[in-house]
């Protein structure tokens, strides 16, 4: 104020106002969000997060239209209980190709982070058609037609384009596929082969037997199963330096 | 009054009127207000059929279309963008026009601003229940929609700043740079939130750029921010013209405004990491988010002073009118819900706050008692004004505010209680150091809170329906008053 500052200058002037406001509220996003594509470290370096397979990223799209991260986090906080109740607090790297990450805000149900693996998928079809009949105390509702509508998978291909677009490592020719086989291995790459996506969605639902018929149509709830089978258990932990993961935090 | 009348077709405007050329378009801020009392009611009613449904389950019918996760957004999109953008678009097209003393430049744009608004929220709202979203809270719809609001926002901010251009008075009013960095701050957060890959140029369905932890802190940059700019700096706007229009006294301090509003604008977006505690985010990044979030207190508090004190010397007025009333009581929860944010900005609180119902809590003490309480009262103050009439009736003004209230803490206290009751079971261990309760006893024992909680929302909703009601007769009796006025003018042309 003692150089001569009026702030009458900026409240008549409405362009001065905005070049002002803008600058104002755009050095924190820059500060806050930029940094985190450059410093190392922000994605840990471990060996295992994978990008999904054509049938568990179908089951996501299903998972994120019917809108179940508003009552399910994937998000494990580095506390006691968390890792009593769900296991290994979660890495960035474990969602560095979930576009969008669907970490959620809310536990109005349990964390699903890590659900791959403890249930059987008998269990899962019993509880997401009638989540009542397997807990009685449940509040979820029931997502019955999942059994019942037939999986599209007509836009597979475009869908996994469009991931690659966003850097997701899918493969649409011969040099990406083979890029693939050395960092994933080749039964993981033939999966992240674009061309071959219907295909691939067949033979997943085909050779495991997530909705309990096995040679039946392919529904959504395969696909949904799935995914949720394929969640937090691709990190081998064996391999983790965790004092690492305290210095990368 | 002056202009209001000038306004009507009777009185001082009539020659004017008569030429085409209305003084001010209020025509388009009665669309709104009208507008936002439709979304408050539909937005509120789904609310509590949400709410219901985490009380009683079977409520979710096994149809698709309600179910909880399709219809959660439902709600959100029809409060925050249907009931409080109506809200906004409103107060701000009456503010701009009556502190510029000009018209808005466009008719056509002001039009514009008012069907594609409509429009964007009626698709939203059906394009979640068909089962599209982006999953990100509070910005979950699609690419197209995201593209029309984009547009009708870029005519609104030049409409909006178009009209300031024209102002008759130097000095650019206080309330318009609320509006002003709102609308600003809006377009760069909904514009980078929504960077996306679509999957076809016939799909809803979209690939958000970012993945993981960048994706994350871009959203909750963008979610915090919609509160900081969209549910508090714009609504400080009304804020600051109607409270002291309804007090009839100026703004306590005009220093307090401008440290209030720089402070605001620059230390809100830094806030956002703070719904990213103990996550994947870094730690360097959510330490920053609390540090700001602790700081935000003051301007918060600068601001809700700034607005309680203008009502020094005419404190009386809280007991006879009911209008008022609304307008300090919003402010009371700005200052306890800016109070209770910034706390749960604390790693430690945030620890046992975080995933609970808690958080759910405060955003409603914030959004019912702080957005929807400040434009109850803002808009009893200018619904009689632009219908030229007297409020049809301050008794029932008086049964809405107490409806609210009670609502209101009926709301965050089930919220409360269920919130850390759920913190503290879920961290509870027995004596042999095993977690002591299953994840659904947790469940179980906050039943009885979410039936207080739908009770709460039923005794807010039947306060709006109220309101309604008042407000409607308010029209009709405005409409019947003009015509009683034509008549008697057009007998007393007769007579000369």
């Amino acid at each position: 104020m003692k150089l001569g500052f009026k702030h009458e200058w900026i409240e008549t002037n409405i362009g001065l106002m905005v070049v002002i406001t803008m600058l104002a509220i755009s050095v924190a996003g820059m500060v806050e969000i930029i940094p985190l594509f450059f410093i190392k470290g922000t994605v840990e370096n471990v060996a295992g997060p994978r990008p999904y397979t054509p049938l568990e990223l179908r089951g996501r799209d299903i998972y994120q239209d019917n809108g179940c991260f508003y009552c399910h986090s994937q998000m494990i906080r580095p506390f006691r209980d968390e890792e009593l109740r769900y296991g290994h607090y979660s890495l960035a790297a474990e969602s560095q190709y979930d576009h969008p990450f669907l970490w959620g805000s809310e536990r109005t149900g349990p964390d699903l982070a890590r659900i791959g693996g403890k249930y059987s998928n008998a269990w899962h079809v019993q509880h997401l058609i009638d989540p009542r009949s397997v807990v009685s105390q449940s509040i979820m509702p029931g997502f019955p037609w999942l059994a019942t509508t037939p999986l599209n998978m007509s836009d597979i291909e475009a869908r996994m384009k469009a991931l690659r677009d966003v850097g997701v490592p899918y493969a649409l020719t011969k040099q990406e596929y083979e890029a693939d086989v050395k960092k994933f291995g080749p039964e993981l790459a033939k999966q992240y082969y674009i061309p071959n996506a219907q295909q691939n969605i067949i033979e997943q639902a085909n050779a495991n037997d997530y909705d309990g018929r096995k040679n039946g149509p392919i529904t959504e709830m395969d696909a949904v199963i799935a995914y949720l089978q394929s969640l937090g258990n691709q990190v081998d932990w064996s391999k983790v330096n965790e004092n690492q993961l305290v210095k990368d935090r | 009054m002056s202009s209001v009348a000038a306004a009507s077709p009777y009185a001082l405007g009539a020659d004017r009127a008569a030429a085409g050329v209305e003084e001010y378009n209020f025509d388009i801020v009665k669309k709104f207000t009208i507008m936002t009392l439709v979304w408050a009611v539909v937005g509120m009613s789904v609310g509590v059929y949400i709410a219901s449904e985490l009380a009683w389950p079977f409520l979710n019918f096994d149809i698709p279309y309600i179910e909880f996760g399709r219809f959660r957004p439902v709600h959100t999109t029809s409060v925050i963008l249907g009931f409080g953008g109506s809200a906004l678009f409103a107060t701000s097209y009456y503010i701009v026009q009556r502190t510029c003393q000009a018209r808005l430049i466009s008719d056509f744009a002001a039009s514009f601003t008012f069907w594609g608004w409509q429009a964007c929220v009626v698709l939203a709202d059906a394009s979640y229940m068909m089962g599209h979203t982006t999953s990100r809270e509070y910005a979950e719809m699609e690419w197209p929609l995201a593209l029309l609001i984009l547009v009708v926002w870029v005519v609104y901010m030049n409409l909006f700043i178009g009209t300031i251009m024209r102002r008759k008075q130097p000095h650019i009013y206080v309330a318009n740079w609320f509006y002003l960095a709102f609308i600003l701050a809006v377009a760069i957060l909904h514009v980078f939130n929504h960077l996306a890959i679509p999957v076809s140029m016939f799909s809803m369905k979209s690939y958000s750029l970012f993945s993981g932890v960048q994706d994350a802190m871009t959203q909750w940059w963008y979610g915090h921010n919609m509160v900081g700019f969209y549910l508090t700096a714009a609504f400080l706007g009304m804020m600051y013209y109607f409270v002291p229009k309804q007090a009839g006294r100026p703004i306590y301090s005009y220093r307090l405004s401008i440290v209030h509003f720089w402070a605001l604008s620059f230390m809100y977006m830094w806030v956002g990491a703070h719904h990213l505690h103990w996550t994947a985010l870094p730690d360097w990044t959510s330490t920053l988010a609390a540090t700001f979030s602790i700081l935000l207190l003051m301007p918060s508090w600068g601001g809700m002073i700034n607005g309680i004190m203008t009502l020094s010397g005419a404190w009386d007025k809280l007991r006879t009118d009911p209008v008022m009333r609304f307008m300090i009581v919003a402010l009371s929860f700005y200052g306890m819900s800016t109070f209770e944010g910034p706390m749960m900005a604390l790693k430690e609180v945030n620890a046992l706050s975080h995933y609970t119902n808690w958080t759910v809590g405060h955003v409603h003490s914030g959004a019912l008692g702080w957005v929807a309480m400040i434009t109850f009262g803002s808009l009893y103050h200018l619904i009689p004004k632009l219908w030229n009439t007297r409020l049809y009736s301050v008794r029932l003004a008086a049964i809405h505010f107490w409806l609210a209230t009670i609502g209101i803490l009926l709301y965050i206290v089930a919220m409360w209680i269920s919130g850390i009751t759920q913190g503290l079971m879920w961290r509870a261990y027995d004596q042999f150091g095993n977690l002591q309760y299953s994840f659904i006893e947790s469940v179980a024992a906050i039943h009885p809170f979410y039936v207080m909680r739908m009770i709460g929302g039923v005794f807010f909703l039947s306060g709006v329906l109220v309101m309604v009601f008042n407000v409607t007769m308010t029209i009709l009796q405005g409409k019947r008053e003009e015509r009683q006025a034509l008549a008697a003018g057009g007998l007393a042309g007769a007579n000369v």
